[in-house]
């Protein structure tokens, strides 16, 4: 009964075994040059630890944000498209009524100044 | 082609949430091009409510279930309606004069109210785990904005944060516990758990008992009960006072009526496994709560610690897990909602133009300079501590009523023990108002709108003491 | 015309709101009118309302008066009613004539107060909750009234807000209270959990059906009821409020601290009698109680200074001859006491209060001396009332303790009765110590401090308590069967089966396969013995003219002797000090709440939380020092505490 898992288990122990190895091999093969700012936890270019008083562009944050959340919402699209027949009027309207909510959200947005980039 | 068949939905039983779904999208619009009065948001946003309220009793007969069973509009669900639609209608009347004065000028607080309110009547009405789980993350989301927007100001944006983090880590909790009640039993809507529990078919009975605690511990949160507390006088402080008394009524009781729901329609029958973890979590709830709100010198610290301690009296009704119980979380929800409201009132009122006036020896005196508000305060006071004649003691009798009928007679005497720790405190301001000279002059903002709130609360914390009757009837 | 009950409460109800909120308007003149027509108003009605009782039928004395159904919740439901038969007839006489005395002569008293209508208004208010508690037709409405009073009498003590010692003793009072009243909700929620209503008449009635005599339930039932009455009353153990509670201002004292509200105790006593009676062993504790407290309180009057403390302490030992009647089944002889004890204890706190009116504040009996000439009425008021607690014949308190005595030998043991008597010898002594020390002998007065006799709206009152606490015995009338007018008139609330009692409980307990323990000894009747009623009244009153001439002796011939006989007595330093009785629960119970409170702030909440944090944080080990190392703030506490506390549920459920 149990044979049915043997290949996920032979996959789960690769997959262990490769993650475990390549941190294993750099940490014995790969030069070591310490200096600040590759021992912080994130190397993203952006400092660690800053006085939160200090001023930084939300913009890239902003725009990222809403590019997931409308991505999202138009991912729901999809399966729709797909069943759109079969759903009838009542899958129309209904989807009609989402994309009304996108709306009121795309004009907030958007006039609020959510996609200027000035 | 066979056709996918709509599921069965009766929009009239919807109303309340629908009516304040797309009253809240049109506040968000017409915030866009009110400028800088508000007056009109305000307006809309009552309208809005009351529409929804009266709505709310549109149903002709009860209960209407939708959605396939996973939404079910009964006499609870109504009257929590009712308790939410109330709740936030007092929320706005008291930003009225607040916001603008502590530099609360976002549009968007009204609609963010509203959306809640909506996630709230969801919750009221879910008996679906997913469904649960979207009015949860509605109610959390508006709560975590709310929280943070008074934006200048470094504790309301910690208040923000903390809450959002930790609200973050206990849907997690939450959300694993909904999953491996769905894996032990097949099913997410609560009959159904129920029913497979009755029938002796669950798949695994280990991932039905964890899958409780975990669900313990995510509801556990966003009712603040100890140990899952911490957030809570952090966040009631760090918010502005209208969202900190809307905090502690509104979301506390969708989250206690659907924590009730699932206990006691879904998984009442292995009530004996966890009925100790929930005591347990009661009286140290109560506890924590009492002893902690004896030491606070902050009003908003310690109604934020009393308010952890009513948890725990409501959290005896869960474990009752009867009919009365669910009555009485909503009857206690209801006179918990007067009070809080009247109590915020008066902390609001009591508000500088410079400071929010927080400090609780600030209150010296009152009694001699605003006999009347200091009346007000002492009502509130007597009724949180649970003093006959006010509300706050019938809630708690029939709170109790409820356990000892299950024969849970021990909790209820710490509970009745922990309630005379609470009059502690309680009395400590009351004392103070009328015992002690003011150290000095304040300045004091007594805006109109926020006495009117204070006088509905005052009444009605009277009334539902002396009348339980009417109130009563409504819930059952 | 009973039905004019509902009117009782609301007159003083209305007189307070109109004091409490337009009090300052109307000015001090019309504040008295209202305050005092209120009660005097309710007074006429529940005169009215006896009237018509007592033409009707004794077995017919029985009316409830249902308001409104007050909340039902399940199979659970409560009125809103009245119950107006011959026991709360005789309480609602007593509070509303002695209130209405006590209201007029306020308006002397307060006269020169600058919040006379707050005064007034609490006062009518604490009218309004104590008719609330006597009239209540069950156990919740009687708990409003019971927490009403504790309110008002929280407010009136704390009245001179501006005195430190004042707030401290109102507070002192509302929590000692509040254990009491904690005991009394959870007999409430027992009752209802056996009988499922919590009605006096139905519960009173189905008694002896659903309880077994003597067994647990009504044992928990009436030890808790008498936990609550301790509290009320002030009886051991929880006595310590009431001489504390003597900072309200006097007419306050005797309204609330002797004459009303400190014996509702003994009325829910009385009211739950049939109860009580199937409890034997909480009856012989009551008893114990009553008669300690009796014995106690007296011994500590002895050595007080304060005019109004000692009546105080004089009020704690009445109230506990009261309960020693209660304990010994001698119901009609507790409320014939607490009657008496109204009349002649209101008018010495008013004379009191007179005495200190008229020099100018001072409380202190040393510095008082001699104000027989200076206070004529108020001196012969007082000492008529001083005979009455003395127990001289043929005034009232001869009559009603001499009852309990009589009692507490045939009905209970030599040990009640001595201790009952040793109470009257002393009671005897420090009553008559007080006079002496505040009428007789050289003035001790402040002499810039001219005495006065008090006007007429504060004598007047005197003067009818006075002639009630003479004639009041005649409501009892000894010796001769039929004339005991109290007997009679409350005998149709006490009828209490015992053989019928017993018989069922008997067959309760076979059904249960239980033998009953004989109860034969109980039934056995103790005859009424005039003659040893009479020898023990000479006793009494030898005993009372014994401690009369003892504080003659000792405070009017040799005024020195008393100061020579205590010197240096670790005994009487002891008493003084009211056995450090009040430091013994500072020690015990105040500062352990507070300490506690403090640890579990700073040590349980602060370091406990953080402490155990760090221990979990080793316990689990690297993840969570990891965890620590990439988080900041204390949001990370928070949320290892919530795993904590994952862990401890999954244990416990596990």
């Amino acid at each position: 009964m149990l044979e049915q898992y043997i290949g996920a288990t032979v996959m789960f122990i690769m997959a262990i075994g490769i993650a475990c190895g390549m941190v294993f091999m750099t940490s014995v093969l790969g030069p070591k040059r310490h200096f600040a700012e590759k021992m912080e936890p994130f190397e993203c270019g952006e400092k660690q630890i800053v006085s939160p008083h200090q001023r930084f562009s939300v913009k890239f944050y902003l725009v990222a944000v809403l590019f997931v959340l409308f991505d999202i919402e138009a991912v729901f699209f999809f399966p729709w498209a797909i069943l759109f027949k079969k759903l009838g009027m009542f899958g129309f309207v209904e989807m009609l009524f989402f994309i009304i909510i996108l709306g009121v959200g795309l004009c907030y947005v958007w006039i609020k100044g959510g996609l200027d980039w000035e | 082609m066979e056709h996918i068949p709509a599921p069965a939905i009766d929009f009239i039983s919807l109303a309340p949430a629908l009516i304040l779904s797309v009253f809240g999208m049109l506040v968000l619009l017409m915030d866009l091009f009110a400028g800088k009065n508000k007056n009109l948001l305000v307006f809309a946003s009552l309208v809005g409510l009351v529409l929804a309220g009266v709505s709310a009793f549109a149903p002709k007969a009860l209960p209407v279930v939708s959605f396939g069973g996973s939404y079910v509009v009964d006499h609870l669900s109504v009257f929590f309606t009712l308790i939410f639609v109330f709740s936030s209608a007092l929320t706005i009347l008291l930003s009225i004069e607040y916001n603008p004065r502590n530099g609360i000028r976002a549009g968007e607080y009204y609609a963010l109210i509203l959306f809640c309110t909506v996630g709230m009547i969801l919750l009221a009405s879910a008996t679906d785990l997913i469904m649960i789980f979207l009015g949860i993350e509605v109610v959390s989301i508006c709560l975590y904005v709310l929280a943070g927007i008074k934006r200048g100001d470094v504790k309301s944006n910690e208040a923000a944060l903390k809450y959002f983090l930790l609200g973050a880590f206990a849907t997690g909790f939450l959300v694993y516990g909904m999953t491996l009640l769905y894996g032990a039993t097949g099913t997410t809507k609560l009959a159904g758990i129920a029913e497979v529990i009755h029938s002796g078919q669950t798949n695994s009975d280990t991932l039905l008992l964890l899958g409780t605690v975990l669900l313990i511990i995510g509801f556990g949160f966003k009712v603040a009960s100890v140990p899952f507390h911490m957030w809570a006088p952090d966040v009631y402080e760090g918010a502005p006072s209208p969202v900190t008394a809307f905090m502690a009524v509104g979301p506390k009781a969708a989250a206690l009526v659907a924590f009730y729901r699932v206990f006691a329609t879904a998984i009442p029958e292995i009530g004996t496994t966890w009925d100790t973890l929930l005591m347990v979590v009661a009286v140290a709830t109560m506890v924590i709560g009492n002893f902690g709100a004896i030491v606070q010198t902050n009003i908003k610290r310690l109604l934020a610690y009393s308010s952890i301690s009513h948890v725990g009296y409501l959290l005896i009704a869960i474990i009752a897990r009867n009919s009365l119980g669910g009555s009485a979380i909503a009857y206690y929800m209801m006179a918990y909602a007067f009070m809080i409201f009247g109590t915020f009132g008066i902390v609001i009122l009591l508000g500088e133009k410079n400071s929010e006036n927080l400090e609780i020896k600030n209150y010296a005196g009152l009694g001699v300079k605003q006999p009347a508000i200091a009346l007000c305060m002492t009502v509130f006071m007597l009724s949180l501590g649970g003093m006959p004649p006010f509300a706050g003691f019938i809630a708690k009798f029939y709170i109790f009523g409820a356990a000892i009928k299950e024969g849970y007679v021990v909790l209820v005497v710490i509970a009745v023990l922990n309630s005379v720790v609470s009059l502690y405190y309680y009395l400590k301001i009351v004392v103070l108002m009328y015992m002690k000279d003011s150290e000095r002059e304040l300045e004091l903002s007594m805006g109109p709108i926020t006495l009117a709130v204070v006088a509905i609360a005052v009444f009605g914390t009277i009334e539902m003491g002396l009348f339980p009757d009417p109130i009563l009837q409504l819930t059952q | 015309m009973l039905n004019l009950a509902c009117l009782v409460p609301i007159f003083p109800l209305i007189g307070s709101i109109i004091n409490g909120f337009f009090g300052l308007r109307i000015g001090k003149n019309a504040v008295g009118m209202v305050a005092c027509g209120s009660v005097a108003l309710s007074f006429l009605t529940v005169l009215l309302m006896f009237a018509s009782l007592l033409f009707t039928p004794a077995e017919e004395r029985m009316f409830e008066q249902v308001l409104f159904t007050w909340m039902a919740a399940g199979d659970f439901s409560v009125d809103f009613g009245f119950q107006i038969d011959p026991l709360s007839m005789v309480m609602m006489l007593v509070v509303t004539g002695v209130g209405f005395l006590i209201h007029v002569y306020s308006i002397g008293y307060m006269h020169e107060e600058y919040s006379y209508y707050r005064y007034f208004a609490y006062l009518n208010l604490f009218m309004f909750s104590m008719l609330l508690l006597v009239m209540g037709n069950n156990f919740l409405v009687m708990f409003i009234g019971w927490e009403g009073v504790g309110v008002c009498s929280y407010f009136l003590i704390g009245y001179y807000f501006e005195k430190k010692s004042a707030c401290d003793a109102g507070v002192k009072a509302f929590v000692v209270n509040r254990v009491g009243d904690f005991a009394f909700l959870l007999a409430i929620m027992y009752i209802f959990n056996i009988f499922g209503t919590i009605d006096f008449s139905d519960v009173m009635h189905m008694a002896p059906e659903k309880l077994i005599f003597g067994a647990e339930p009504v044992t928990i039932i009436t030890l808790l009821l008498f936990i609550g009455a301790t509290g009320k009353s002030a009886q051991i153990p929880l006595y310590t409020w009431l001489p504390d509670a003597m900072e309200g201002p006097t007419p306050v004292s005797a309204l609330i601290h002797a004459a009303t509200m400190v014996t509702a105790g003994v009325y829910m006593v009385v009211r739950c009698s049939v109860l009580f009676e199937m409890a034997p062993l909480i009856m012989l504790t009551v008893a114990f109680i009553g008669g300690a407290t009796a014995l106690m309180a007296a011994t500590i009057g002895m050595t007080q200074y304060d005019i109004k403390r000692v009546l105080a302490y004089s009020t704690v030992s009445q109230i506990g001859y009261m309960f020693l009647a209660c304990g010994v089944g001698a119901y009609t002889a507790a409320i014939f006491h607490l009657v008496t004890h109204a009349f002649f204890k209101a008018c010495l706190f008013l004379g009191s209060g007179s005495v200190i009116h008229g020099i100018h504040g001072e409380q202190d009996m040393r510095k008082m001396g001699g104000l027989k000439e200076h206070q004529p009425i108020t001196y012969i008021t007082f000492l008529i009332s001083t005979f009455a607690i003395a127990g001289i014949f043929p005034l009232s308190g001869f009559f009603s303790k001499d009852e309990i005595l009589y009692h507490a030998l045939m009905d209970g043991n030599i040990i009640l009765w001595g201790m009952g008597a040793t109470g009257a010898l002393l009671t005897a002594f420090y009553m008559f110590r007080l006079v002496f020390m505040t009428f007789w002998g050289e003035s001790r007065v402040d002499p810039h401090v001219h005495p006065h006799e008090s006007p007429k709206v504060m004598t007047l009152p005197l003067m009818i308590l006075a002639g009630l606490a003479t004639v009041g015995g005649l409501l009892g009338i000894p010796l001769v069967h039929g004339w005991h007018a109290l007997h009679n008139w409350l005998e149709p609330v006490l009828h209490f089966d015992l053989a019928a009692t017993l018989e069922h409980s008997r067959h309760m307990l076979h059904a249960q396969g239980e033998h009953p323990a004989s109860w034969a000894h109980l039934l056995i009747e103790t005859e009424h013995n005039v003659w040893v009623e009479i020898a023990l009244m000479l006793l009494s009153l030898g005993i009372a003219i014994t401690g009369i001439v003892g504080a003659y002796f000792c405070y009017v011939k040799n005024p020195d002797l008393p100061g020579k006989f205590i010197k240096g007595q670790w005994g009487y330093e002891l008493v003084k000090n009211k056995y450090g009785v009040d430091e013994l629960y500072d020690a015990t119970i105040v500062k352990p709440t507070v300490v506690g409170s403090f640890f579990l702030w700073k040590t349980a909440d602060q370091k406990g939380i953080d402490g155990g944090v760090n221990a979990v944080a080793n316990v689990i080990g690297w993840f969570s020092v990891q965890a620590r190392v990439f988080q900041s703030g204390f949001v990370r506490n928070y949320a290892l505490f919530m795993v904590m506390g994952f862990l401890v549920l999954l244990i416990l459920m596990f």
